[in-house]
């Protein structure tokens, strides 16, 4: 006998009135904002708000020819591509180490989730102190080493900041993923390459990589959106986009040219496409998980 | 090919002994099953000679040399798991050449061997596939595919064919043989299915919580086993025990709950011993009142077709021992009784403490 999975209402009313406040606050704080972007990215207003004026896709022409805009472009690209590049190395290593430590493993995975549970922007004001270019610890250490720190006006540094920052704060999850994904691989199976004479970097790459590479994936697209957009609060208790937009991504952007330079337009236009590329990298996501790569 | 020697082998977790001290010396070439019920121990033992486990005392020794402290790898065996491990990310091909590639043999070579191996286990159309794509019996073949191919010293089995239905269980069983004799590598194959290990062993260990309670030929064990535990594991239905003191001159046993068993030739020297008398239930026949040794009270009757088992009780009001009988034919129960006798070749005595074989000679 098949058990009905779902629950079953018998009244008409009540599963509409449970998932209306949710359904409210999407509306409210999600589709409305979206739609206004959308409207005003149309616009064009002057610098009080006062008119505004229809003014089709001049909006994203003018983001394309702002070399401004271009160059956020690729400081996002790079951003990202750093930001889940050494997130997922980082924790697939810690993954790696935590799957073989058999005492002390719950104090050592309670350790490594703690970031996760902090907020971006305390994440972000906890590594600026520490890399604060005269007070911080870790500028001292560096200058003990003969490196010069100073990330207010070195625009790599500021870079390798809100990486470092935005890194620490998203390895939690990603090692969470992958340790799953580990504990996943069934133990005969490493035994059984072990017998067959590979040995354990053999057994990693030939093995346990490869079943991993479906989690890597997903962790990937995650890590991706992550890096575009809940990054905000790393950057803005950090570095504001600076110095000269070294580290202004597309998001920081936004709200730089929307809020402090009132140019709601030109922001808006820039939310749309924003918008395009989360619901593209989503929709790669869906199909993906929808396909589950199966052995 | 090589022979394995174990030497007094230990294993324990922590401060849990799981293996106390099994021996055994298995030849170039032999066959040998390790059977005993599920958690005594075979795997362990299986895992410590494949050098998956480490060995707590004693030595093991694979072509004369001991490999205690030698990784699997070094060990030249190959291992068939019960859960077949085959790599699922790669095809059955793959999942074959795997182990050869790492050993760096040429290309040529590796084919050769992975055809080779194919041909034998009919799998040739099936290299290009991944294991989720094969049944169940296919897996398991491409498991054993993968240890041919590698010509190992050894072969160790760990319950490969216990998922697999019975039909296929009892095919399985016959290729099994049908390889070992072809290649006639060194095996060393656990089981829980004494089934699996009376057809398939040239000599078995029959395992007890860690110990090896006998080790011999699979008709040796079935005809003298060394204790009760392997009487009651090796045949079906189980040995008849029946617990009782000898009197009368070693004549007659006196069994629980008023029952008297005759025994068909009487042993003066062990008269007044408590001890358990055993008989295979295949080894009573029915007779007439007047001859028989012993006459339970029926409870059931299991018709097999060619066979009938009769089971049954001694003693008053069915509180003696349990008796089981299996008769050729039809059955020869009147009112409820059954008398049943056996022969002197067929009497088994085991000491009533310490469960061991009494040799009667
Ligand atoms: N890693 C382990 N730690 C502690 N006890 C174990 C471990 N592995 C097996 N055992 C114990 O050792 C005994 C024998 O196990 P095993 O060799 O798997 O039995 P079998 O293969 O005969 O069913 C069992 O009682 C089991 O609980
Ligand atoms: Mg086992």
């Amino acid at each position: 006998m098949a058990m009905e999975k779902r629950v079953v209402f018998r009244s008409a009313w009540l599963p509409y009135a449970l998932v209306a406040p949710q359904l409210a606050i999407t509306i409210v704080f999600f589709f409305w904002p979206a739609a206004q972007a959308v409207w005003f990215s149309f616009q064009l207003q002057d610098a009080f708000g006062m008119h505004s004026e229809f003014v089709g896709l001049e909006n994203f022409a003018a983001l394309f020819r702002d070399p401004h805009y271009l160059q956020s472009f690729k400081t996002t690209a790079v951003f990202s591509l750093l930001v889940a590049g050494c997130g997922i190395s980082l924790s697939l290593l810690l993954a790696t180490m935590a799957d073989r430590v058999i005492r002390g493993a719950l104090a050592y995975k309670t350790i490594l989730i703690w970031p996760y549970a902090v907020a971006a922007a305390v994440a972000g004001v906890l590594w600026s102190f520490l890399f604060a270019p005269s007070i911080g610890i870790v500028t001292y250490v560096l200058k003990g080493f003969g490196v010069d720190w100073n990330w207010i006006i070195k625009g790599d540094q500021a870079m390798l900041l809100v990486v470092i920052a935005s890194v620490w704060k998203q390895i939690s999850y990603n090692f969470l993923f992958f340790l799953a994904g580990l504990q996943a691989i069934p133990k005969t199976l490493i035994e059984a390459a072990a017998i067959d004479g590979a040995g354990p970097a053999r057994r990693f790459w030939t093995i346990v990589l490869p079943l991993l590479s479906p989690t890597a994936f997903f962790l990937l697209v995650v890590n991706i959106v992550y890096a575009f957009f809940d990054t905000f609060g790393v950057i803005d208790a950090t570095t504001q986009g600076g110095p000269a937009q070294a580290t202004q991504i597309l998001v920081y952007k936004v709200y730089h040219d929307g809020v402090k330079s009132a140019d709601i337009g030109g922001s808006s236009a820039q939310s749309v496409i924003l918008m395009v590329l989360v619901i593209g990298l989503t929709a790669i996501q869906f199909r993906y998980i929808e396909r589950k790569v199966q052995y | 090919m090589a022979k394995v020697e174990l030497r007094n082998v230990y294993k324990s977790y922590g401060t849990t002994e799981i293996i106390h001290g099994v021996s055994m010396d298995i030849a170039d070439g032999e066959f040998v099953v390790m059977v005993g019920p599920s958690g005594c121990g075979k795997s362990t033992l299986l895992r410590m000679i494949a050098g998956l486990e480490e060995i707590s005392g004693g030595d093991i020794a694979i072509d004369g040399r001991v490999v205690n402290n030698l990784e699997p790898k070094d060990r030249d065996i190959a291992m068939v798991f019960q859960q077949y491990a085959l790599y699922p990310h790669m095809s059955v091909h793959d999942n074959m050449a795997y182990g050869l590639k790492i050993r760096g043999l040429p290309k040529a070579e590796i084919e050769t061997r992975v055809q080779r191996a194919a041909e034998i286990l009919e799998l040739s159309k099936l290299l290009g596939r991944r294991p989720r794509e094969l049944s169940g019996g296919q897996r398991q073949r491409v498991a054993m595919g993968r240890a041919i191919v590698r010509e190992p010293k050894v072969f160790l089995f760990d319950e490969p064919l216990s998922n697999l239905d019975a039909k296929l269980r009892v095919q399985m069983r016959a290729e099994l043989q049908a390889l070992h004799k072809r290649l006639g590598t060194t095996t060393v194959f656990v089981t829980h299915d004494q089934v699996e290990a009376m057809t398939l062993a040239q000599r078995m260990m029959v395992m007890n919580a860690g110990h090896a309670e006998q080790i011999g030929a699979p008709l040796e064990v079935y005809g003298r086993p060394a204790s009760t535990f392997v009487a009651g594991f090796i045949g079906s239905p189980p040995m008849n025990l029946i617990p009782g003191t000898l009197a009368e001159g070693g004549a007659v046993l006196l069994a629980d709950a008023g029952a008297r068993v005759g025994l068909p030739a009487a042993l003066p020297k062990f008269d007044g011993r408590k001890l358990l008398l055993g008989v295979r239930p295949e080894h009573l026949e029915p007779c007439d009142e007047a001859a028989a040794l012993l006459v339970p009270d029926v409870d059931f009757i299991e018709l097999l077709g060619s066979d009938v088992l009769v089971y049954g009780h001694l003693g008053a009001d069915r509180k003696g021992a349990r008796v089981a009988a299996r008769l050729h034919g039809s059955m020869a129960a009147s009112d409820g009784h059954l008398a049943l006798r056996f022969t002197p070749k067929h009497m088994h005595l085991f000491d009533a403490e310490t469960g061991k074989r009494i040799e009667i000679e």
